[in-house]
């Protein structure tokens, strides 16, 4: 017993040390960021090993350029990075730089996060995609963007007597549908095209509402951004409603597709697969020359595709934001730029950059990317509604894969995203 | 010992008796002595701990989810919160999905409640016999329970696919015969799917809790029941089962209360779907209070449940008094 | 369990399996630990002794096998396919093969997870925040118990019904809420050798570890454990002059150790497993816990092989821990059921 008795006391005794230890040491952290020339930068690249290691070097290369302020990275993993963001801001302790993905931008900068940019570089030189801009502000730029584009293996489509689509010449509506038609018949594949529906989340609105603007619908009214009445529940969106159920009903299309759609295109469970630029250069090892790259197709509207990826933008509440500017300019050279690119095989933001990246030469594997970036992006609404319409326009897009009533899921995403607005009242700044 | 009838549910009547059964015989409504004042303040000091640590981070947490319940508190705004009386309430109840989730909830609780304690009773009373290998068996039984439910549902996920595990492995036991379904994209099957790995995580617990019950039923009463010549089916329905009544209301509100908050497994594996048929309540709640960023909103729906729970505690308890 | 296994279900656990009290149990229980020092008065002594002679057939044995490989095939999928490249992995799913470790097997996956994650860093957080959690759970816990339960005190009853009540209250329910309030709360700061004060427990250790530690369920096992030791004790060791603390410390808990180790346990699994909590107030990357990882792992290119090769990582503490103790485990949770 008396074993038991200091054993006890010991142990809380250490457990309580140990809390107040910790409460110590944690806490030295806080207070508004950007003082004492010290500056924090969060990016969403947690567990990216490569684009981490780039932007990393780009700050020890700034804190190396110059001795008044040093840069700290802070990275965080992406799937969640927008909670860890959303819960610092509502505690006020961001940072003073921030990465953020493209079309939350508006609701950031309406929220009062962001401060419009003061930099000494010339953003015009910028892919439009790379900027965030709300209210006639830009509030945020990007190194690189990412393009769609559809893989496949060559001897497939020949074998198949399916054309192989051009940048010029996308493939039409009915080509394209002829396409999987003749894929399905062949037999070798349960569902030829793999569009990613598995994966959830922004991937999404990224990848299909390009779709729906292929059509001729939208998210919502652009010209002022107060209704999404018409754009997604009109004519053309329903058109394209019935077109995306048809996939799945036709049996072209998993409603929920494999876990990783670049494997399954690797191991042939897929003839053709709707994917990002990121995946090319995995693609081409495995496939070597036998991958073709094609554009999306032309639904009615042109191609299109989505635009905007990850961004930085500087917080109103850091206590330095001249510091932060003076990061960002030099963070935007040529150089890093390229270096970023270059490490995450990504679409270097400017043409100086582009021009030292191998492979986005003239002609460049890559090349092909950049030109889809510049003809066929379209940026998702610079509305500060676009987290909300986001989650509407994921869920009513998943309810029409399983079979869902088009026009009544819809108008049901209509509906919310209008009372939405409405009781923000209109998200207009005061 | 007035604790042996007591029933083990934790509910605040069993709790009050238990603390009055505990008092002694003089009465404390007398003056207190010096070594009675002395003992009520030794009392608060011990106590003092744990009922500022729980009003901190329950009790605060909860009022405040209940006045933001009342008002248009966004998770992202440039705006304060402002009162809006019944509002979030009144779209709450004339939301669809609202009602399918409370529908999936019942749904998932009234099936996963008897299976998940009927199948952990029969593993109970599997591993209570001594045969070679009992701890491993045991071990093994009890493996899913100790595996994170993020990693299990990551883990089904892969198996539950068309081409997956599951429907090779029905294919194989029935020769081809029959073609197992799309488990997680079909309405009609992704919530059964949600059971079966539920209760697949989940029953090895409760086989540890059923366990526990069938440890403490004396051994002279199966002895007598062997010289009765009693064997089998007999053995359980007349020592065993009555044996086990204290057990099972304990694991019938566990149980409860676990189902009725649903949340990890669907987040992973299936967001709600397909077509709301495994949204639940707490989805509903995360998804409008981080995704939406409609705080307010989403603590009505948070008060809700808090209600329907309490609620169904209260039934479950008159119930089961009743029948005691 | 199943659904208790939610992140952070550690402050409003509605676990609550082992207060049992089965009817007509008690009385064997209590005198088998009466009898002992150690607290011990488990039963599975008495069940094995009429259990013992009841075996089970070869098809008994193989049921058995036939369960554990239910319950063991998706770990061992998990594991299997840790040792796999990606791309074997994907082309194995639908096959037996999934299960197998064949064709280009090896521990690639697993020098990988420590280049992409800080793993060690996190283990070390999350055994530290679960050992610590456990810790003062248990301390915290036990006094209010004992305090409740051995204790005369006034409104007693009360404040355990409003201790019970709390179980309802889901954890996720109130973490919104929690997060702004957290951040409200002061902090104790020691700047050299000076104390001060500062606002907020956002990106801590103590914000992972302090709202966990009291709970409603781990104070009602302690009290109805707490219940079955005589009082005759308490008054022996007053008439030898002992305060309540020293009854506390050299009476009452040298005889709790199935109590003690259920709570342990009930309070181990959910701390480490939290995995909303600390994404929401966790901001420092050498902050974080284990759970956290997984999120790294997914990016715009999944590495497959190097996700199973985490989730086997962090699961094996556990499970490893849980064989080492596995007859602690099941019996502290079994045997704290035959108190009455």
């Amino acid at each position: 017993m008396r074993h038991a008795k200091k054993r006890l006391i010991v142990a809380s005794v250490l457990a309580a040390s140990l809390v107040a230890s910790l409460a110590g040491c944690a806490s030295a952290g806080t207070g508004t960021d950007g003082k004492n020339g010290e500056l924090t930068l969060w990016t969403h690249n947690g567990g990216n090993t490569e684009e981490l290691a780039a932007v990393q070097a780009v700050v020890d290369k700034y804190n190396a350029s110059q001795d008044k302020t040093t840069v700290k990275v802070q990275a965080f993993p992406q799937s969640s990075y927008n909670d860890s963001v959303v819960a610092a801001a509502a505690s006020g302790k961001l940072p003073c730089i921030v990465d953020i993905d493209g079309p939350n931008v508006p609701n950031w900068a309406w929220a009062k996060y962001l401060t419009p940019l003061d930099l000494s570089v010339d953003l015009d030189e910028n892919l439009p995609s790379t900027l965030g801009k709300w209210n006639g502000d830009t509030y945020s730029v990007g190194y690189y963007d990412v393009a769609l584009a559809l893989f496949a293996r060559t001897s497939v489509l020949e074998k198949a007597g399916i054309r192989v689509a051009t940048i010029d010449e996308p493939w039409t509506k009915d080509e394209f549908d002829a396409a999987l038609k003749a894929l399905k018949a062949d037999g070798t594949w349960d569902k030829p095209l793999d569009l990613g529906t598995a994966d959830v989340g922004e991937w999404y609105p990224y990848a299909y509402s390009p779709l729906l603007q292929s059509f001729g619908g939208d998210l919502i009214n652009r010209d002022d951004m107060q209704s999404a009445d018409g754009a997604l529940n009109g004519k053309k969106a329903l058109e394209w409603a019935e077109w995306m159920q048809s996939l799945v009903t036709d049996g072209y299309v998993a409603p929920k597709s494999g876990a990783d759609a670049a494997l399954d295109l690797e191991n042939n469970v897929s003839a053709i697969m709707l994917g990002g630029s990121w995946a090319a250069g995995k693609l081409s090892t495995a496939l070597g020359d036998d991958l073709s790259v094609l554009p999306l197709p032309d639904l009615g509207e042109g191609v299109k595709i989505g635009g905007g990826s990850w961004q930085w933008g500087v917080t109103s509440g850091c206590a330095d934001p001249e510091a932060a500017m003076d990061y960002l300019s030099f963070s935007l050279s040529p150089e890093n730029i390229a270096d970023v690119a270059k490490a995450t095989a990504t679409i270097p933001a400017t043409d100086a950059a582009a021009a030292l990246v191998p492979g986005f030469e003239e002609g460049g594997d890559l090349a092909l990317f950049r030109e889809f970036s510049k003809q066929f992006a379209e940026l998702r609404p610079e509305t500060p509604a676009y987290p909300f319409i986001s989650s509407e326009f994921t869920k009513a897009t998943q309810d029409i894969l399983n079979g869902g009533d088009p026009q009544a899921t819809l108008d049901k995403a209509v509906k919310a995203i209008d009372g939405n607005i409405k009781s923000n009242g209109g998200y207009t700044q005061k | 010992m007035t604790t042996l009838e007591r029933s083990a549910r934790a509910d605040a009547r069993t709790a009050t008796r238990a603390a009055k059964a505990t008092r002694p015989a003089r009465t404390p409504r007398q003056p207190l002595s010096r070594s009675g004042k002395k003992e009520q303040r030794t009392g608060w000091a011990m106590l003092a701990p744990a009922v500022i640590l729980l009003g901190l981070f329950i009790l605060i947490p909860a009022v405040l989810a209940f006045v933001l319940a009342f008002t248009n508190a966004r998770l992202i705004s440039p705006y304060p919160a402002t009162f809006v009386g019944l509002d979030n309430f009144a779209r709450l109840f004339t939301d669809p999905t609202f009602f399918r989730a409370l529908l999936n909830v019942a749904y998932f609780a009234v099936i996963v409640v008897p299976v998940q304690a009927g199948v952990a009773l029969v593993l109970a009373l599997l591993i209570n016999k001594q045969v070679r290998g009992t701890t491993f068996f045991r071990t093994v039984y009890f493996l899913p329970v100790v595996t994170s439910m993020v990693v299990v549902s990551l883990l089904w996920l892969f198996m539950y696919r068309q081409d997956g595990l599951i429907n090779v492995l029905i294919d194989r036991v029935t020769f081809g015969l029959v073609q197992g379904p799309d488990w997680l994209n079909d309405p009609s099957t992704s919530m059964p799917a949600i059971i079966l790995m539920s209760v697949w995580q989940g029953v090895g617990f409760h086989m540890v809790i059923w366990l526990s019950g069938l440890q403490t039923i004396p051994a002279d009463l199966y002895e007598a029941a062997d010289l009765d010549g009693a064997a089998g089916w007999q053995r359980f329905r007349y020592i065993t089962w009555p044996g086990l009544s204290a057990t099972r209301s304990l694991i019938l509100v566990t149980i409860t209360i676990q189902a009725l908050s649903l949340f990890t497994q669907i987040s992973v594996m299936t967001q709600g779907g397909p077509l709301d048929s495994t949204t639940t309540v707490v989805y509903e709640a995360v998804q409008s209070g981080f995704v939406q960023q409609e705080t307010g909103y989403a603590s009505a729906i948070s008060l809700v449940f808090f209600v329907l729970v309490l609620l169904i505690s209260f039934v479950q308890r008159f119930l089961t008094r009743e029948k005691n | 369990m199943a659904l208790t296994q939610l992140p952070d279900a550690a402050a409003s656990s509605p676990e609550q399996p082992a207060v049992v009290t089965v009817a007509g149990s008690g009385r064997r229980g209590t005198r088998s630990r009466r009898g002992g020092t150690t607290g011990g008065g488990r039963a599975d002594g008495l069940s094995s002794r009429w259990s013992g002679r009841r075996r089970a057939g070869l098809g008994g044995w193989l049921l058995r096998l036939a369960l554990a490989v239910v319950f063991a095939f998706p770990l061992l999928f998990m594991f299997v396919s840790s040792l796999k490249p990606d791309q074997q992995i994907f082309g194995d799913l639908s096959s037996v093969a999934a299960f197998l470790p064949i064709g280009n097997i090896s521990f690639d996956n697993y020098a990988a997870v420590f280049d992409r994650v800080p793993a060690a860093r996190f283990l070390i957080n999350s055994i530290g925040i679960s050992a610590i959690t456990v810790l003062l759970g248990i301390l915290v816990n036990s006094l209010a118990a004992f305090a409740l339960s051995r204790m005369n005190m006034r409104g007693k009853s009360i404040i355990l019904t409003l201790i019970i009540a709390t179980l309802i209250v889901p954890f996720e329910t109130l973490a919104l809420p929690l997060v702004w309030w957290v951040n409200q709360l002061p902090s104790l700061t020691l700047d050299g050798f000076s104390l001060g004060f500062s606002k907020g427990w956002i990106d801590t250790y103590q914000v992972q570890i302090i709202p966990f530690i009291a709970n409603a369920f781990s104070i009602y096992l302690f009290h109805q454990y707490f219940e079955s030791i005589p009082k005759e004790l308490d008054e022996a060791a007053r008439m030898d002059g002992a305060g309540w603390f020293r009854i506390y410390r050299q009476v009452v808990m040298p005889l709790s150790g199935p109590a003690v180790a259920t709570v342990a346990i009930l309070t181990f699994l959910p701390a480490w497993n939290s995995y909303l909590w600390p994404l929401m107030v966790v901001q420092t990357e050498e902050l974080r816990p284990v759970m956290v990882g997984v999120q790294y792992f997914f990016q715009l290119n999944v590495s497959w092989g190097e996700v199973m090769a985490y989730a086997s990582l962090i699961t094996l503490p556990v499970v490893a821990l849980f064989i080492a103790f596995q007859r602690s485990f099941v019996n502290s949770i079994a045997s704290s059921g035959v108190k009455g």
